[in-house]
């Protein structure tokens, strides 16, 4: 039941574009956490830090853990730990900042990561086709911007000169 | 040349459209400024001092007929009638008006053109050697590589955003003609002891507010693995890179702050993991972009020709042009052909429309349609016989295209400056158009002979003056213009950065330094010495006691260097 009533707070459930579409988003994702204050139940997006020191409790508590890195984070520090996380959110502070997208790339390439990838934090329209390609596949929209109309980033540029994460080989092998 | 395929078009199609979408959503209010500034920006797009500015890529310098002329067409209908060509060898507008932006991006399109991260925090446009491919000090063409390296980094999704803005030059000759030491990654084509052509590999040069020459990390890299290098130096820098002061933001204080072995480890470290990925280039897409580059089909009975000979001995001015614009090439019976940007009126490396059409017309008539744009900020006609030079510079001459000034002290590298620049403190034009008026006698300025001259109008450095051999520097001090001197730098095989004279000088007495130091340079050359070995040789003692004899005359305790 508190599952349930915690959804009813924030309804409507936040959308987060996922796989090209818009869906329900069934995660909370806690961007401050003090130690005090107990986690909501349910699925939880939980600071890099608080996974550090709550890695335990967190383990046990029976629900499902995303955790949540930025540009600071080095994603050799969670590469031990993924299995644990169906999700992992990567926070832009800035859209302009773009260590997630060396981020994004490590973790599906270097560490075969194959959960969710979500971009968080400063996500705007214009920088989702290089975020997907960079293996991102959910996105949660800055609040103030139209999520539908986002969904258009990913059909404007239909050439890859590279390879990456949505391309196996480079173009010129298609040539 | 390269010639689009049906990808590249698509992309270069679709960039069009959605950068029109992206202006339509930022003056509908939809985007806000500071959103839409990267995104205009990676178009080419800066907002100015009176208007904005395009910039247009002109990959690794070089231009069909049909682009130039295309170029002609913008600067005519777009602008007020005349183009820049800049120290990146592209080309940029003044006074195009936002809304035509998108518009003038799809005419360009239609010439496989685009304004794709000629600015931004990415990769910008590829420079290379003018000569490339006619150098008959070339080890092998730089071009395909430039081009390769330009296919990867469009549109990168890991590198579209990184801390700064990241250039790199490919050279592939003996001297370097590309500045390759002054980029954030510089590459040489180099051979090794097994006979393989690979390349040298330079990272952390750049100009700017903190200048350095770029520290070698890699002596020999196999081409294959081309890609996969540059990868992982990029992802270091974007990873490590600095982003909190775009100062210090550059690539350039990483490699200083670690140290040049330090950044080493890590990208060879980053490279270990990727070397052996799809980044590895394949012989088969060398091969298919090299095609794109064979030398035109130059006429055999070029060589054969005598009435140049003629020529040259009868008219005297043209001899002078031709001794002075007009450079070697590895085909017999070929010479390249430098159309001066620099006529005395003009600001230095602005071309006319009328001007960009008469080149276009002389590339197709004696050139194979071929124009190449100098980091001098001069234009090229690349292939023209010898039995046509005379014509060529006839027409060139009525053109004013034809000052036979190159590589002399009217040559001068020049940013726009105060005069359209928002991010300038002081004039350069203005000065350039001084130094043009004091020093207008010809046969001074060929007794001077080489010497590089080298203007910025704010510390950013577009106009290199870092690496002049003699470098203006514009900065605003309390309201007024002042300019710092700099002596002995150089952008070439000895790259360094330029020594400080002495403290700003006013903007009035700016030409009046340079003579001082030019008469030191007479007085002390010895034989055909250039002014840059000269001041290698003396140091800058006797230059800087020179500028500041006359002010520092009326203070006694220094009186005694008045009168040198």
């Amino acid at each position: 039941m508190r599952v349930k009533r915690r959804y009813n707070q924030r309804w409507p459930a936040m959308r987060v574009i996922k796989d090209n579409r818009l869906i329900d988003d069934r995660w909370q994702r806690i961007a401050r956490m003090d130690d005090d204050h107990a986690l909501p139940a349910g699925d939880v997006i939980v600071p890099f830090h608080y996974w550090q020191a709550h890695r335990e409790a967190l383990l046990t508590r029976g629900s499902n853990i995303g955790v949540c890195i930025n540009g600071d984070i080095e994603t050799e520090e969670l590469a031990g730990d993924l299995d644990h996380f169906p999700l992992i959110a990567l926070e832009f502070p800035a859209f302009t900042d773009g260590r997630c997208y060396s981020h994004a790339r490590l973790l599906r390439d270097r560490y075969g990561y194959r959960g969710e990838l979500r971009a968080v934090g400063d996500v705007l329209r214009d920088q989702l086709f290089f975020m997907r390609r960079c293996g991102i596949d959910s996105f949660e929209l800055r609040n103030d911007k139209d999520i539908e109309d986002a969904l258009r980033a990913f059909s404007e540029i239909t050439v890859r000169y590279q390879a990456a994460a949505d391309t196996a080989g480079p173009l010129y092998r298609n040539r | 040349m390269y010639q689009y395929d049906k990808y590249d078009q698509t992309l270069v199609d679709e960039r069009v459209a959605q950068f029109r979408d992206q202006t339509r959503r930022f003056l509908a209010g939809e985007l806000s400024e500071d959103e839409f500034r990267p995104l205009r920006l990676m178009n080419g797009l800066y907002l100015q001092r009176y208007a904005p500015m395009l910039r247009v890529s002109i990959p690794y310098g070089l231009l069909s007929s049909t682009q130039l002329r295309m170029l002609a067409h913008i600067a005519r209908t777009y602008d007020k009638g005349s183009g820049h060509f800049s120290t990146r060898q592209n080309i940029q507008y003044n006074w195009p008006r936002l809304e035509d932006a998108p518009e003038i991006l799809a005419e360009l399109a239609t010439v496989q053109m685009h304004a794709i991260q000629t600015s931004g925090n990415c990769i910008r446009n590829i420079t290379s050697d003018q000569f490339a491919g006619i150098a008959r000090d070339e080890l092998e063409d730089p071009r395909p590589y430039c081009e390769i390296i330009r296919q990867w980094s469009t549109l990168h999704p890991e590198f579209s955003y990184l801390p700064r803005k990241f250039k790199i030059a490919v050279s592939g000759a003996s001297h370097d003609r590309a500045a390759v030491q002054v980029h954030d990654i510089g590459l040489y084509l180099v051979r090794n002891e097994q006979g393989e052509t690979g390349f040298r590999v330079l990272a952390g040069g750049g100009l700017g507010r903190t200048p350095y020459i770029g520290s070698q990390i890699r002596d020999f890299l196999e081409k294959q693995h081309l890609l996969s290098y540059l990868e992982a130096i990029v992802r270091i820098y974007n990873r490590y890179g600095r982003r909190d002061n775009k100062y210090k933001a550059r690539i350039k204080i990483l490699v200083h702050s670690l140290g040049a072995e330090k950044f080493r480890d890590k990208v060879e470290a980053e490279w270990a993991h990727i070397r052996d990925s799809s980044l590895l280039l394949e012989q088969k897409e060398i091969d298919r972009v090299r095609a794109f580059f064979t030398a035109p089909a130059y006429d055999p009975a070029a060589g054969m020709d005598t009435s140049f000979a003629d020529q040259y001995k009868t008219s005297p001015a043209f001899t002078t042009w031709v001794n002075r614009n007009v450079k070697g090439h590895k085909a017999a019976g070929y010479r390249a052909v430098v159309v001066s940007l620099k006529a005395p009126a003009n600001p230095p490396g602005d071309a006319s429309h009328k001007q960009m059409d008469v080149i276009a017309d002389l590339a197709d008539r004696y050139s194979h349609s071929e124009v190449i744009v100098t980091h001098d900020q001069n234009l090229v006609l690349p292939h023209v016989k010898q039995a046509d030079l005379y014509a060529v510079w006839q027409v060139l001459r009525e053109n004013e295209l034809a000052t036979p000034n190159i590589g002399l002290l009217t040559d001068i590298i020049c940013c726009p400056g105060l005069d359209y620049c928002s991010l300038a403190e002081a004039g350069s034009i203005p000065i350039a158009r001084e130094i043009n008026r004091r020093f207008d006698d010809l046969d001074y300025l060929h007794d001077i002979g080489d010497i590089k001259i080298k203007m910025s109008g704010c510390v950013n450095a577009c106009g290199h003056h870092h690496v002049g051999h003699i470098g203006i520097l514009g900065v605003d001090k309390k309201g007024r213009e002042v300019y710092q001197l700099t002596l002995g730098g150089s952008a070439e095989n000895d790259a360094c950065i330029g020594d400080r004279l002495g403290p700003a000088i006013d903007k009035d007495d700016v030409v009046d330094a340079i003579g001082k130091i030019l008469d030191v340079y007479v007085e002390y050359r010895q034989e055909a010495e250039r002014f840059i070995d000269t001041y290698r040789r003396i140091g800058i003692e006797p230059f800087k006691e020179r500028v500041y004899a006359s002010k520092t005359a009326v203070q006694p305790k220094v009186a005694s260097y008045a009168g040198h």
